[in-house]
């Protein structure tokens, strides 16, 4: 079949793959860490590993916001809905992800709580207008691009006076993740997860740009490539990293020139930064907690902070036993290390947010390439 | 939720608002984050507000993957609902 244009042509796939092939030095792995769930969904969609020599490894980072969210936050989401009665709206990834005890949106919905489903805070805005008798609160998640949509929303509802909206921000940052995973005392204790350069995200660099990831890349050492979605943009990218790697270089150099630029959208940036300010610590499912990588609201918007209008009682909250996700998310295990994977943990029933989000490793694993997975004899051979 | 999708501005509105198609399936979205934009353009949509402008080229290259690889449907039953 003859693919519909030049990102999808399979003759020039076979060249990148070609020049992959020659250029991968034959005594060393190199093991790439893709940041962005989408990246993860296009790698397992075109089968795009099968196109990498066996020593060229990709590490499914953490790089969808529904995964990396800690239960605690869920957990306070479904007290929002349940306990102070407000109207939570939030996107339709976060309606299944499990909380403790396995209690999530839907099933608290399901119980009577009013939980809907929005596809932009601007839907969840006019909710607001829609009922004012009732409070209206945006469970707000995601990286930076979900990010400035929220920022629209809260200076809305403050233009409008819309008293009876305020926005739960769990809103999270790209680089100091990435930082955190390359600096983290456990990361080198155990010395297990081994990334010799990034797949930087597409779309949310076209929010910040590519230069918030100059500092990241020469700090660590490490190679950032920003990738664009198509299976041919993530090899080509695949194919720069490698060239940095052999020649010892560590830049960040953009793929995705097309969408991409140095600085990226200013507007947008203005807009965050009125509105948010850096948390000092936040926590992440997996990473733990990571210094500066979330954002809250600013003092001027206090009064639409969720957070300050609703008293949410501070409970430890625990992620399921034997989930992996947080090994998962981390790239030290593979979602076929999870003993519950494909057994009691599937898309229709999943028990971790990795088998929740279409985005997530354990869910791209079972859509994609289990059967691929459950032959890993090669690849562990070559490690 | 991080995927994005091009969309053609066919009508603008006030207050930084737009109609937009994908495809057969119009929609309202906001303009706040993005400058300069006219009918006829088109601007990567995520979450309902445009996150910035994108060339004819690029546009119809997304698309025709994302309608290959199966989530067209998928998103714009989502936009529509
Ligand atoms: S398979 Fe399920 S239980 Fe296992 S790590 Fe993935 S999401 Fe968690």
């Amino acid at each position: 079949m003859k693919f519909v244009d030049e990102y999808r042509d399979q003759e020039l796939a076979r060249t990148v793959a070609a020049a992959i092939a020659a250029e991968a030095d034959p005594d060393r792995n190199y093991h790439f860490m893709e940041f962005c769930g989408g990246h993860t969904h296009a790698i397992f969609r075109y089968g795009v590993q099968d196109l990498m020599p066996e020593n060229v490894h990709f590490v499914h980072g953490p790089g969808c916001p529904v995964c990396v969210l800690p239960v605690s936050r869920l957990d306070d989401a479904v007290e929002l809905a349940e306990r102070h009665g407000v109207i939570l709206c939030t996107y339709g990834d976060m309606m299944r992800v499990p909380g403790t005890k396995q209690r999530s949106l839907i099933r608290a919905k399901a119980d009577g709580a009013d939980v809907r489903m929005v596809y932009s805070t601007l839907d969840a805005l006019k909710i607001a207008r829609e009922n004012p008798g009732r409070q209206v609160v945006f469970f707000a998640i995601g990286f930076e691009t979900t990010t400035p949509p929220t920022a629209v929303a809260l200076k809305a509802a403050e233009a409008e006076g819309l008293r009876n909206f305020s926005v739960f921000c769990n809103h999270v940052l790209t680089p100091s993740a990435i930082s955190h995973i390359l600096e983290s005392p456990e990361v080198r204790d155990l010395g297990i997860v081994k990334i010799d350069g990034f797949l930087g995200p597409s779309h949310v660099s076209s929010v910040i740009g590519s230069q918030p990831y100059e500092f990241f890349a020469e700090e660590f050492q490490k190679p950032v490539v920003i990738a664009g979605f198509e299976p041919l943009d993530v090899m080509q990218s695949v194919l720069m990293l490698i060239r940095q790697v052999n020649d010892g270089r560590h830049e960040v150099e953009n793929e995705y020139t097309r969408v991409v630029t140095e600085e990226g959208n200013v507007k947008a940036q203005a807009l965050v930064s009125d509105v948010f300010e850096l948390r000092k610590s936040f926590a992440w499912r997996g990473l733990g907690t990571v210094p500066y990588s979330a954002l809250r609201i600013r003092d001027a918007y206090a009064d639409f902070d969720a957070e300050k209008r609703f008293e949410l009682s501070v409970k430890a909250s625990r992620e399921a036993k034997s989930c992996e996700c947080p090994s998962i998310l981390r790239g030290v295990k593979k979602p076929t290390d999870c003993k519950l994977f494909g057994t009691t943990c599937t898309p229709q029933s999943p028990i971790g947010s990795c088998m929740v989000s279409s985005e997530g490793a354990c869910a791209a694993y079972w859509t994609y390439g289990r059967f691929r997975d459950q032959q890993p004899a090669k690849l562990e051979a070559a490690e | 939720m991080c995927l994005a999708m091009p969309a053609r501005v066919v009508e603008l509105l006030d207050n930084d608002m737009a109609v937009v198609a994908f495809d057969t399936v119009r929609k309202r979205i906001s303009l706040a984050l993005v400058e300069d934009v006219a009918i006829g353009d088109f601007v990567l949509v995520h979450v309902g507000y445009a996150l910035h402008k994108v060339s004819v080229e690029e546009a119809e290259r997304t698309l025709r993957m994302m309608a290959e690889a199966g989530v067209l449907e998928e998103e714009l039953e989502e936009i529509s609902a």
